[in-house]
């Protein structure tokens, strides 16, 4: 298992390394597949991953453990709304990988050829409801939270989740008026956790890393609107050799692990 | 320079009638004027304490109305919200007493705007009224008026442009507010999405309907502060 990942890994690099023939990167070209224990290639330097807020957790231990099986190499996030990301990358953010929520934000992205190669789905999620923790207002069902007199946070329209939400709120039939429009996932989940909205419509990622004081109700119309999230190297990278290692690295076996621990799906 | 260059010209007038961005810019223009009233209300007297009189303990209140000015505008949000939300320390009474809830209200706007425009009216008024001369108002007590008909009738027309250049830079201020409002009041069109609001989420969708929100907020401040006549603010902004 271990070394087909590593060989994989170094095959990549190996090709990523022969098309970018002539780029500033030093190290990564050419590297031979390794066998055994030893971390593959001696790719080094650093990348700046922009991705979905709802990755926070889980993108940040796998960038630590990335950098621990190449030494040399270091991993920078930026964790924000998939919209606002895919508006940075647009307008010229430096970045080397981008990590969306939702097919959409990469669309954007890749409609204005800042995109180097097909994006990926690695994960998937689902939205649950988060309430706080014991749910003292017994809130089990979209049309529960819906009702008068309920406080309510969803993510902004152009934000996955809150297009998600829409989706799902649709399928169900139900018409919800939030009293706030949040910029990303984290932001509505907070709204909860500080008590000041009654519930939220946030991913089970999020409620289940809050899991001290939010609790996530399961609703059946969620499965109707199932977000995928890809992942894709950027054009602008200045770190082209280590972006697509990083990339490889998610969709490997050990970070489907992570992720799946956290309550992503399998893509 | 660079909105006016990259401005949708063409497509300008049908956006600018768009519900959303009249709905943003009368919330931004109410909230603003009502916070600068809320700032002249707390703040003047405010200032007079500071700046006419001596007690220990001034020094501490004088760095607790600067510190909103330091504060990042989110960090002021949060602070609002773990002392005004639902669970906070007096929002918790104001709701038991008398159902006032301020997070989610175009109250709670005004309230995170006054927080962190109101430094700006208390500094400017200070300096004023410390750069005036106090004799008048002692010449006025041994007139026979009172503390309070010396203030209204001596002080405060000393201090008037003083005071309106204050009112102008809160009001700049509290327009412009977007961290403290976002986080305490949340964004929700009509009813707290402020033009500041509007154009950051419009950035993620649109960025011509950005440019022009923007161009609008810019066009109604130039507006204001170039019909503010010299003599009024004379010697302060």
């Amino acid at each position: 298992m271990k070394v087909r990942m590593l060989v994989g890994l170094a095959l990549a690099t190996v090709v990523v390394g022969a098309s970018a023939c002539g780029s500033n990167s030093t190290a990564g070209s050419g590297t031979t597949p390794d066998s055994g224990s030893s971390s593959a290639g001696a790719i080094s330097g650093t990348i700046t991953v922009l991705a979905a807020s709802s990755l926070t957790g889980t993108f940040t231990t796998l960038g630590k453990d990335f950098s621990a099986l190449h030494p040399g190499t270091t991993v920078t996030f930026s964790f924000a709304g998939s919209s606002a990301l895919a508006q940075q990358i647009t307008a010229g953010a430096p970045a080397d990988v981008f990590a969306s929520a939702a097919p959409a934000n990469v669309q954007t992205v890749a409609d204005k050829g800042d995109t180097a190669g097909t994006p990926v789905t690695f994960a998937k999620n689902q939205l649950v409801i988060a309430v706080k923790k014991g749910n003292p207002k017994g809130l089990t069902s979209l049309a529960a939270i819906a009702k008068p007199g309920v406080k309510v946070a969803l993510c902004a329209a152009p934000v996955p989740c809150g297009a998600a939400a829409k989706k799902a709120l649709d399928a169900a039939g139900v018409k919800l008026t939030p009293v706030t429009y949040e910029q990303d996932v984290k932001s509505a989940l907070a709204k909860v956790t500080l008590g000041e909205v009654d519930a939220a419509l946030v991913y089970r990622t999020d409620a289940r890393a809050a899991a001290t004081s939010v609790d996530g109700i399961e609703f059946p119309e969620s499965a109707q609107a199932i977000n995928e999230y890809p992942i894709v190297a950027l054009k602008g990278a200045k770190n082209p050799v280590v972006a697509a290692a990083f990339v490889d690295y998610i969709l490997s076996d050990p970070a489907q692990q992570v992720l799946a621990a956290a309550g992503f799906q399998k893509p | 320079m660079g909105l006016l260059y990259r401005a949708p010209w063409a497509s300008l007038p049908r956006r600018l009638t768009e519900p959303g961005v009249l709905d943003a810019l009368r919330l931004s223009l109410l909230t603003a004027t009502l916070a600068t009233l809320v700032s002249l209300v707390l703040g003047v007297p405010l200032a007079w304490i500071l700046a006419r009189t001596t007690f220990p303990g001034r020094r501490l209140i004088r760095a607790l109305v600067t510190v909103p000015l330091v504060l990042p505008p989110v960090v002021g949000g949060v602070a609002l919200l773990l002392v005004f939300g639902r669970d906070g320390l007096l929002g918790r009474w104001l709701d038991a007493a008398f159902g006032i809830t301020l997070p989610f209200t175009t109250a709670g706007v005004v309230v995170a705007e006054a927080f962190v425009a109101m430094p700006f009216l208390v500094i400017t008024v200070a300096g004023a009224l410390r750069g005036a001369d106090a004799r008048y108002e002692e010449a006025a007590a041994t007139l026979g008026a009172g503390r309070w008909t010396a203030f209204r009738r001596v002080t405060l027309p000393l201090v008037a442009p003083g005071v309106a250049a204050g009112a102008v830079l809160c009001w700049a201020r509290a327009l412009g507010e977007f961290g403290a409002t976002i986080t305490f009041a949340g964004n929700f069109p009509g009813r707290t999405q402020t033009m500041p609001l509007a154009v950051y989420l419009a950035l993620e969708q649109d960025l011509d309907a950005a440019i022009v929100l923007s161009l609008v907020l810019l066009a109604v401040s130039v507006t204001v502060l170039v019909a503010l006549r010299e003599r009024w603010v004379s010697g302060v902004l």
